[in-house]
Protein backbone atom coordinates (compact mmCIF):
# COMPACT_ATOMS: atom_id res chain seq x y z
CA UNK A 1 0.00 0.00 0.00
CA UNK A 2 1.65 3.49 -1.08
CA UNK A 3 1.35 6.19 1.39
CA UNK A 4 4.75 8.02 0.57
CA UNK A 5 4.44 11.82 0.21
CA UNK A 6 0.29 11.07 1.40
CA UNK A 7 -1.37 14.36 2.75
CA UNK A 8 -3.61 13.34 6.05
CA UNK A 9 -6.09 16.19 6.38
CA UNK A 10 -9.28 14.11 7.03
CA UNK A 11 -10.10 10.94 8.34
CA UNK A 12 -12.09 10.66 4.97
CA UNK A 13 -9.35 11.11 2.83
CA UNK A 14 -8.46 7.52 4.25
CA UNK A 15 -10.42 4.04 3.02
CA UNK A 16 -11.13 1.29 5.61
CA UNK A 17 -7.94 -0.61 4.12
CA UNK A 18 -5.61 2.15 4.46
CA UNK A 19 -6.80 2.97 8.51
CA UNK A 20 -6.63 -0.77 8.92
CA UNK A 21 -3.09 -0.98 7.56
CA UNK A 22 -1.76 1.58 9.72
CA UNK A 23 -3.39 -0.08 12.80
CA UNK A 24 -1.81 -2.71 12.06
CA UNK A 25 1.18 -1.00 11.48
CA UNK A 26 0.77 0.88 14.80
CA UNK A 27 0.86 -2.19 16.61
CA UNK A 28 4.15 -3.33 15.33
CA UNK A 29 5.53 0.03 16.69
CA UNK A 30 4.48 -0.31 20.18
CA UNK A 31 7.92 -1.85 21.82
CA UNK A 32 9.65 1.14 19.75
CA UNK A 33 7.18 3.29 21.17
CA UNK A 34 8.03 1.93 24.52
CA UNK A 35 12.06 2.25 24.38
CA UNK A 36 12.10 -1.50 24.53
CA UNK A 37 13.23 -1.68 20.99
CA UNK A 38 15.25 1.06 18.91
CA UNK A 39 15.25 2.22 15.09
CA UNK A 40 16.63 4.86 12.80
CA UNK A 41 14.43 4.45 10.12
CA UNK A 42 13.63 8.15 10.00
CA UNK A 43 17.44 9.54 10.29
CA UNK A 44 18.11 12.45 8.54
CA UNK A 45 14.97 13.14 8.55
CA UNK A 46 12.81 16.34 9.86
CA UNK A 47 9.55 17.08 10.49
CA UNK A 48 8.11 20.58 11.28
CA UNK A 49 5.89 20.62 13.86
CA UNK A 50 3.65 24.21 12.75
CA UNK A 51 1.26 24.70 16.17
CA UNK A 52 -0.43 27.62 16.27
CA UNK A 53 -2.65 26.80 19.02
CA UNK A 54 -1.79 25.28 21.88
CA UNK A 55 -1.40 21.21 22.48
CA UNK A 56 0.32 18.93 24.72
CA UNK A 57 -0.32 15.72 23.94
CA UNK A 58 -0.73 15.65 20.33
CA UNK A 59 2.34 18.12 19.81
CA UNK A 60 4.50 16.39 22.50
CA UNK A 61 3.54 12.94 20.96
CA UNK A 62 4.42 13.86 17.59
CA UNK A 63 8.09 14.71 18.47
CA UNK A 64 8.21 11.65 20.58
CA UNK A 65 7.48 9.61 17.56
CA UNK A 66 9.74 10.91 15.29
CA UNK A 67 12.10 11.01 17.65
CA UNK A 68 11.68 7.20 18.38
CA UNK A 69 12.50 6.92 14.71
CA UNK A 70 15.33 8.60 14.64
CA UNK A 71 14.45 11.34 12.73
CA UNK A 72 14.38 15.22 14.24
CA UNK A 73 11.67 17.76 14.71
CA UNK A 74 11.53 21.61 14.12
CA UNK A 75 9.30 23.46 16.48
CA UNK A 76 7.21 26.58 16.03
CA UNK A 77 5.68 27.03 19.27
CA UNK A 78 5.24 30.95 19.55
CA UNK A 79 3.43 31.69 16.44
CA UNK A 80 2.98 35.44 17.87
CA UNK A 81 7.06 36.15 17.54
CA UNK A 82 7.00 34.44 14.09
CA UNK A 83 6.31 36.02 11.14
CA UNK A 84 2.73 35.41 11.08
CA UNK A 85 2.47 37.81 14.08
CA UNK A 86 3.50 40.63 11.06
CA UNK A 87 0.71 39.39 8.57
CA UNK A 88 2.33 36.43 6.64
CA UNK A 89 -0.22 34.10 5.44
CA UNK A 90 -0.38 30.69 6.06
CA UNK A 91 0.41 29.76 2.63
CA UNK A 92 3.38 31.70 2.65
CA UNK A 93 4.84 30.40 6.24
CA UNK A 94 3.74 26.76 4.59
CA UNK A 95 5.66 27.34 1.37
CA UNK A 96 9.17 28.52 3.48
CA UNK A 97 8.77 25.73 6.57
CA UNK A 98 8.42 23.13 3.44
CA UNK A 99 11.99 24.43 2.34
CA UNK A 100 13.40 23.20 5.33
CA UNK A 101 11.97 19.96 6.04
CA UNK A 102 10.56 16.36 5.21
CA UNK A 103 6.82 16.63 6.25
CA UNK A 104 4.55 19.18 8.28
CA UNK A 105 2.34 18.86 11.15
CA UNK A 106 -0.31 21.27 11.75
CA UNK A 107 -2.45 22.64 13.95
CA UNK A 108 -4.60 26.01 13.44
CA UNK A 109 -7.30 27.69 14.72
CA UNK A 110 -9.09 27.52 11.40
CA UNK A 111 -10.60 25.23 9.70
CA UNK A 112 -9.33 23.73 6.26
CA UNK A 113 -5.95 25.52 6.92
CA UNK A 114 -4.75 21.90 6.88
CA UNK A 115 -6.12 21.33 3.02
CA UNK A 116 -5.03 24.98 2.24
CA UNK A 117 -1.42 23.70 3.69
CA UNK A 118 -1.41 20.27 1.54
CA UNK A 119 -1.89 22.80 -1.59
CA UNK A 120 0.93 24.80 -1.68
CA UNK A 121 2.98 22.00 -0.15
CA UNK A 122 4.98 19.37 -1.84
CA UNK A 123 6.03 17.54 1.28
CA UNK A 124 3.34 15.56 3.27
CA UNK A 125 0.95 17.45 5.88
CA UNK A 126 -0.34 16.01 8.89
CA UNK A 127 -3.58 17.71 10.02
CA UNK A 128 -3.01 17.59 13.86
CA UNK A 129 -6.64 19.53 14.47
CA UNK A 130 -7.69 22.46 12.26
CA UNK A 131 -10.11 24.82 14.80
CA UNK A 132 -13.76 22.73 14.97
CA UNK A 133 -12.79 20.59 11.77
CA UNK A 134 -10.94 17.18 11.87
CA UNK A 135 -8.39 15.59 13.97
CA UNK A 136 -7.61 12.29 11.95
CA UNK A 137 -4.64 11.39 14.04
CA UNK A 138 -6.46 11.43 17.10
CA UNK A 139 -9.93 9.29 15.20
CA UNK A 140 -6.93 6.65 14.16
CA UNK A 141 -5.77 6.75 18.06
CA UNK A 142 -8.91 6.72 19.18
CA UNK A 143 -9.56 3.25 16.40
CA UNK A 144 -6.29 1.67 17.94
CA UNK A 145 -7.27 1.82 21.10
CA UNK A 146 -10.43 0.53 20.86
CA UNK A 147 -9.45 -2.30 18.65
CA UNK A 148 -6.57 -3.30 20.51
CA UNK A 149 -9.04 -3.53 23.88
CA UNK A 150 -11.73 -5.42 22.25
CA UNK A 151 -9.83 -7.16 19.68
CA UNK A 152 -11.92 -5.94 16.79
CA UNK A 153 -14.31 -3.09 15.82
CA UNK A 154 -17.32 -4.39 13.94
CA UNK A 155 -20.14 -4.87 15.79
CA UNK A 156 -19.16 -3.42 19.49
CA UNK A 157 -21.39 -0.76 21.21
CA UNK A 158 -20.26 2.85 21.27
CA UNK A 159 -21.39 5.37 23.32
CA UNK A 160 -20.07 8.80 22.46
CA UNK A 161 -21.12 11.61 25.49
CA UNK A 162 -20.52 15.18 26.24
CA UNK A 163 -20.24 17.98 24.18
CA UNK A 164 -20.87 15.88 20.41
CA UNK A 165 -21.50 19.36 18.58
CA UNK A 166 -18.82 21.40 19.07
CA UNK A 167 -15.80 18.63 19.54
CA UNK A 168 -14.18 18.03 16.70
CA UNK A 169 -12.96 14.49 17.97
CA UNK A 170 -16.87 13.11 17.84
CA UNK A 171 -18.31 13.60 14.43
CA UNK A 172 -15.05 11.86 13.02
CA UNK A 173 -15.05 9.02 15.43
CA UNK A 174 -18.80 8.87 14.89
CA UNK A 175 -18.29 8.35 10.85
CA UNK A 176 -14.78 5.86 11.23
CA UNK A 177 -15.97 3.58 13.45
CA UNK A 178 -19.46 3.60 11.77
CA UNK A 179 -17.45 2.44 8.92
CA UNK A 180 -16.01 -0.05 10.59
CA UNK A 181 -19.37 -1.53 11.71
CA UNK A 182 -19.80 -0.35 15.36
CA UNK A 183 -23.19 0.39 16.69
CA UNK A 184 -23.00 4.34 17.81
CA UNK A 185 -25.32 6.37 20.78
CA UNK A 186 -25.10 9.77 20.70
CA UNK A 187 -25.38 10.78 24.34
CA UNK A 188 -25.73 14.82 24.88
CA UNK A 189 -28.25 17.45 25.81
CA UNK A 190 -30.32 18.96 23.24
CA UNK A 191 -28.07 22.09 22.53
CA UNK A 192 -25.15 19.97 22.60
CA UNK A 193 -26.06 16.83 20.43
CA UNK A 194 -24.65 15.56 17.33
CA UNK A 195 -25.03 17.68 14.35
CA UNK A 196 -27.70 16.63 12.09
CA UNK A 197 -24.94 16.40 9.32
CA UNK A 198 -22.58 13.95 11.09
CA UNK A 199 -25.75 11.92 11.78
CA UNK A 200 -26.97 11.94 7.99
CA UNK A 201 -23.50 10.81 7.40
CA UNK A 202 -23.21 8.30 9.87
CA UNK A 203 -26.87 6.81 8.09
CA UNK A 204 -25.41 7.03 4.87
CA UNK A 205 -22.51 5.03 5.81
CA UNK A 206 -24.85 2.08 6.88
CA UNK A 207 -25.28 3.16 10.65
CA UNK A 208 -28.48 3.25 12.96
CA UNK A 209 -27.00 5.83 15.47
CA UNK A 210 -29.50 6.61 18.55
CA UNK A 211 -29.55 9.63 20.09
CA UNK A 212 -30.39 10.45 23.63
CA UNK A 213 -29.56 12.79 26.66
CA UNK A 214 -30.04 10.03 29.25
CA UNK A 215 -26.51 8.50 29.81
CA UNK A 216 -28.20 5.76 32.80
CA UNK A 217 -30.48 4.71 29.71
CA UNK A 218 -27.62 3.11 27.42
CA UNK A 219 -24.76 2.54 30.59
CA UNK A 220 -26.08 -1.30 30.83
CA UNK A 221 -25.66 -2.37 26.87
CA UNK A 222 -22.37 -0.49 25.72
CA UNK A 223 -18.62 -1.97 25.22
CA UNK A 224 -16.74 1.80 25.31
CA UNK A 225 -18.18 5.09 26.73
CA UNK A 226 -16.23 8.03 25.06
CA UNK A 227 -16.32 10.94 26.89
CA UNK A 228 -15.60 14.49 25.66
CA UNK A 229 -15.47 17.39 27.52
CA UNK A 230 -18.17 19.90 28.01
CA UNK A 231 -16.41 23.58 27.63
CA UNK A 232 -18.12 25.96 30.11
CA UNK A 233 -17.29 28.83 27.60
CA UNK A 234 -20.33 27.26 25.73
CA UNK A 235 -22.95 28.52 28.31
CA UNK A 236 -23.97 31.82 28.90
CA UNK A 237 -25.58 30.80 31.94
CA UNK A 238 -23.00 29.31 34.58
CA UNK A 239 -26.11 27.01 36.07
CA UNK A 240 -26.94 25.76 32.97
CA UNK A 241 -23.20 24.39 32.48
CA UNK A 242 -23.08 22.96 35.81
CA UNK A 243 -26.67 21.41 35.64
CA UNK A 244 -25.81 19.55 32.01
CA UNK A 245 -21.75 19.12 33.29
CA UNK A 246 -22.95 17.01 36.09
CA UNK A 247 -25.42 15.04 34.29
CA UNK A 248 -22.73 13.22 32.77
CA UNK A 249 -20.33 12.50 35.32
CA UNK A 250 -18.49 9.52 35.04
CA UNK A 251 -17.98 7.93 38.38
CA UNK A 252 -17.79 4.45 40.05
CA UNK A 253 -21.40 4.88 41.42
CA UNK A 254 -22.70 4.79 37.66
CA UNK A 255 -20.32 2.33 36.46
CA UNK A 256 -21.54 -0.40 38.91
CA UNK A 257 -24.31 -0.23 36.04
CA UNK A 258 -22.03 -1.42 33.21
CA UNK A 259 -20.96 -4.43 31.59
CA UNK A 260 -17.61 -5.47 33.35
CA UNK A 261 -15.29 -5.34 30.66
CA UNK A 262 -16.96 -1.44 29.80
CA UNK A 263 -13.88 0.55 28.70
CA UNK A 264 -13.69 4.30 29.53
CA UNK A 265 -12.31 6.71 26.88
CA UNK A 266 -11.42 9.97 26.66
CA UNK A 267 -9.35 12.18 24.44
CA UNK A 268 -8.16 14.41 27.56
CA UNK A 269 -7.66 17.01 28.97
CA UNK A 270 -10.68 15.87 31.40
CA UNK A 271 -11.96 18.74 33.94
CA UNK A 272 -14.43 16.90 35.62
CA UNK A 273 -16.20 14.33 33.32
CA UNK A 274 -14.65 11.51 35.05
CA UNK A 275 -13.97 11.20 38.68
CA UNK A 276 -10.46 10.37 39.63
CA UNK A 277 -11.65 7.09 41.07
CA UNK A 278 -12.52 5.91 37.91
CA UNK A 279 -8.99 6.02 37.13
CA UNK A 280 -8.17 3.00 39.65
CA UNK A 281 -10.83 0.65 37.75
CA UNK A 282 -9.99 -1.88 34.73
CA UNK A 283 -12.61 0.48 32.91
CA UNK A 284 -10.21 3.41 32.72
CA UNK A 285 -8.04 3.15 29.01
CA UNK A 286 -8.05 6.91 28.90
CA UNK A 287 -4.34 7.12 29.58
CA UNK A 288 -3.86 3.98 27.18
CA UNK A 289 -5.42 5.97 24.88
CA UNK A 290 -2.97 9.02 25.06
CA UNK A 291 0.48 6.48 25.13
CA UNK A 292 -1.47 5.21 21.98
CA UNK A 293 -0.80 8.34 20.34
CA UNK A 294 3.06 7.41 19.67
CA UNK A 295 2.75 4.65 18.26
CA UNK A 296 -0.18 5.51 15.98
CA UNK A 297 1.93 8.78 14.97
CA UNK A 298 4.74 6.68 14.55
CA UNK A 299 3.37 4.51 12.16
CA UNK A 300 1.82 7.59 9.75
CA UNK A 301 4.97 9.48 9.82
CA UNK A 302 6.78 6.10 8.59
CA UNK A 303 4.36 5.72 6.07
CA UNK A 304 3.88 8.98 4.65
CA UNK A 305 7.93 9.55 5.00
CA UNK A 306 8.95 5.98 3.17
CA UNK A 307 10.63 4.22 6.47
CA UNK A 308 10.86 0.78 6.61
CA UNK A 309 10.76 -1.22 10.36
CA UNK B 1 -55.31 34.29 -20.56
CA UNK B 2 -53.39 37.76 -21.94
CA UNK B 3 -49.51 37.74 -23.27
CA UNK B 4 -46.94 38.89 -21.39
CA UNK B 5 -47.27 42.76 -21.74
CA UNK B 6 -43.35 43.22 -22.53
CA UNK B 7 -41.52 43.18 -25.76
CA UNK B 8 -39.98 40.77 -27.89
CA UNK B 9 -36.09 41.83 -27.54
CA UNK B 10 -33.81 42.40 -30.58
CA UNK B 11 -30.71 41.27 -29.59
CA UNK B 12 -29.64 40.04 -25.93
CA UNK B 13 -29.97 37.50 -23.48
CA UNK B 14 -33.52 36.04 -22.20
CA UNK B 15 -33.30 33.94 -18.71
CA UNK B 16 -36.30 31.80 -18.41
CA UNK B 17 -37.77 29.36 -16.14
CA UNK B 18 -35.67 31.01 -13.03
CA UNK B 19 -37.01 29.59 -9.62
CA UNK B 20 -39.77 31.62 -8.36
CA UNK B 21 -38.82 34.73 -6.63
CA UNK B 22 -35.50 34.45 -7.36
CA UNK B 23 -35.43 37.28 -10.26
CA UNK B 24 -34.31 40.03 -8.43
CA UNK B 25 -31.20 37.81 -7.18
CA UNK B 26 -30.37 36.92 -11.04
CA UNK B 27 -30.18 40.87 -11.38
CA UNK B 28 -27.46 40.99 -8.85
CA UNK B 29 -25.58 38.04 -10.52
CA UNK B 30 -25.51 39.87 -14.04
CA UNK B 31 -24.49 42.95 -12.09
CA UNK B 32 -27.06 45.56 -12.85
CA UNK B 33 -27.22 47.51 -9.81
CA UNK B 34 -23.76 48.88 -11.11
CA UNK B 35 -24.37 51.81 -13.62
CA UNK B 36 -23.43 49.61 -16.21
CA UNK B 37 -26.52 49.34 -17.62
CA UNK B 38 -28.05 51.37 -20.56
CA UNK B 39 -30.41 49.70 -22.53
CA UNK B 40 -33.83 47.76 -20.98
CA UNK B 41 -34.08 45.43 -18.52
CA UNK B 42 -37.52 43.80 -18.17
CA UNK B 43 -38.45 41.58 -15.07
CA UNK B 44 -41.37 39.26 -14.72
CA UNK B 45 -42.19 37.48 -11.84
CA UNK B 46 -44.50 34.88 -10.39
CA UNK B 47 -45.24 34.18 -14.12
CA UNK B 48 -47.58 30.89 -14.40
CA UNK B 49 -45.29 28.04 -15.82
CA UNK B 50 -46.44 24.62 -17.52
CA UNK B 51 -43.13 23.36 -15.69
CA UNK B 52 -43.26 24.57 -12.12
CA UNK B 53 -46.74 26.21 -11.17
CA UNK B 54 -44.63 29.17 -11.31
CA UNK B 55 -41.22 31.13 -12.67
CA UNK B 56 -39.56 34.40 -13.00
CA UNK B 57 -38.12 35.74 -16.29
CA UNK B 58 -35.64 38.38 -16.80
CA UNK B 59 -35.04 40.14 -20.59
CA UNK B 60 -31.68 42.00 -20.90
CA UNK B 61 -31.13 43.67 -24.04
CA UNK B 62 -27.68 43.93 -26.21
CA UNK B 63 -25.99 41.76 -23.64
CA UNK B 64 -25.00 37.75 -23.37
CA UNK B 65 -23.60 36.41 -20.23
CA UNK B 66 -20.27 35.59 -19.34
CA UNK B 67 -19.79 31.69 -18.48
CA UNK B 68 -19.25 32.96 -14.76
CA UNK B 69 -22.07 34.44 -14.51
CA UNK B 70 -24.27 31.21 -16.25
CA UNK B 71 -22.41 29.10 -13.40
CA UNK B 72 -23.91 31.80 -10.71
CA UNK B 73 -27.81 31.59 -11.72
CA UNK B 74 -27.11 27.71 -11.43
CA UNK B 75 -26.40 27.90 -8.41
CA UNK B 76 -29.83 29.60 -7.34
CA UNK B 77 -31.77 28.47 -10.51
CA UNK B 78 -31.01 25.18 -11.72
CA UNK B 79 -33.59 24.55 -14.23
CA UNK B 80 -32.99 28.14 -15.31
CA UNK B 81 -32.68 27.96 -19.61
CA UNK B 82 -30.71 31.01 -21.37
CA UNK B 83 -31.56 32.19 -24.66
CA UNK B 84 -29.48 34.28 -26.99
CA UNK B 85 -31.57 36.71 -28.99
CA UNK B 86 -29.75 37.78 -32.48
CA UNK B 87 -31.95 39.74 -34.74
CA UNK B 88 -35.06 38.86 -32.42
CA UNK B 89 -34.44 35.48 -33.39
CA UNK B 90 -33.53 32.66 -31.04
CA UNK B 91 -29.62 32.09 -32.08
CA UNK B 92 -28.64 29.98 -28.93
CA UNK B 93 -31.27 27.94 -26.27
CA UNK B 94 -29.03 25.99 -23.51
CA UNK B 95 -29.98 25.10 -20.10
CA UNK B 96 -28.18 25.73 -17.10
CA UNK B 97 -26.24 23.20 -15.33
CA UNK B 98 -24.05 23.44 -12.45
CA UNK B 99 -20.55 22.38 -13.11
CA UNK B 100 -19.05 19.30 -10.76
CA UNK B 101 -16.38 21.66 -8.69
CA UNK B 102 -17.65 25.65 -8.05
CA UNK B 103 -14.74 27.93 -7.97
CA UNK B 104 -14.27 31.19 -7.47
CA UNK B 105 -18.18 32.46 -7.40
CA UNK B 106 -19.44 31.48 -4.10
CA UNK B 107 -17.75 32.74 -0.39
CA UNK B 108 -17.69 29.42 1.79
CA UNK B 109 -20.35 30.61 4.70
CA UNK B 110 -18.34 29.66 7.88
CA UNK B 111 -16.74 32.81 8.71
CA UNK B 112 -13.98 30.60 10.32
CA UNK B 113 -13.10 29.08 6.94
CA UNK B 114 -9.57 29.45 5.98
CA UNK B 115 -10.74 31.16 2.75
CA UNK B 116 -12.22 34.29 4.52
CA UNK B 117 -8.71 34.86 5.90
CA UNK B 118 -6.71 36.92 3.41
CA UNK B 119 -5.01 34.16 1.64
CA UNK B 120 -4.04 33.76 -1.73
CA UNK B 121 -6.97 31.02 -2.76
CA UNK B 122 -10.10 30.85 -4.25
CA UNK B 123 -13.35 29.38 -2.67
CA UNK B 124 -13.45 25.73 -3.83
CA UNK B 125 -16.68 23.68 -3.49
CA UNK B 126 -17.87 20.57 -4.21
CA UNK B 127 -21.18 19.38 -5.82
CA UNK B 128 -22.74 17.07 -3.14
CA UNK B 129 -25.96 17.03 -5.22
CA UNK B 130 -27.79 19.21 -8.05
CA UNK B 131 -30.79 19.09 -7.09
CA UNK B 132 -31.50 20.91 -4.75
CA UNK B 133 -27.90 22.74 -5.21
CA UNK B 134 -25.71 21.18 -2.16
CA UNK B 135 -22.19 22.42 -1.92
CA UNK B 136 -19.62 21.59 0.44
CA UNK B 137 -16.25 23.74 1.05
CA UNK B 138 -13.25 21.67 0.10
CA UNK B 139 -11.27 23.31 2.66
CA UNK B 140 -13.45 23.49 5.86
CA UNK B 141 -15.95 20.60 4.77
CA UNK B 142 -19.10 22.42 5.88
CA UNK B 143 -21.87 22.27 3.64
CA UNK B 144 -23.33 26.24 2.37
CA UNK B 145 -26.64 26.99 3.66
CA UNK B 146 -27.48 30.20 1.90
CA UNK B 147 -25.77 29.92 -1.68
CA UNK B 148 -27.45 33.39 -2.49
CA UNK B 149 -26.23 35.25 0.26
CA UNK B 150 -22.51 34.22 -0.41
CA UNK B 151 -22.39 34.81 -4.29
CA UNK B 152 -19.48 36.59 -5.14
Amino acid sequence: MEFKGLDIVSIRDLTREQIEFVLDLSEKMIPYARGEKFTKMLEGRILANLFFEPSTRTRMSFETAMARLGGRTLEMSHPSMMSIAKGETLADTIRMVESYSDAIVLRHPHEGAARLAAKFSRSPVINAGDGAGQHPTQTLLDLFTIRRDKKHIEGIKVALVGDLKYGRTAHSLAEALTMFGAEVTFVAPASLQMPRETVKQVEKLGGKPKLTSKLEEVIKDIDVLYVTRIQRERFPDPNEYLKVAGSYRIDNNLLREAKQNLTVMHPLPRVDEIAPEVDYTQHAKYFEQAFNGVPVRMALLSLVLGGEL
Amino acid sequence: MKEFKVTPIRNGTVIDHIDCGMALKVLRIIGVSSNNVSSPISVLMHVPSKKAGFKDVVKVEDRELDPKEVDKISLISPEATINIIRDFNVAEKYKVTLPQVVRGIVRCGNPSCITNLNEPVEPEFSVDSKKPPVLRCIYCDRILDDTAEHLI
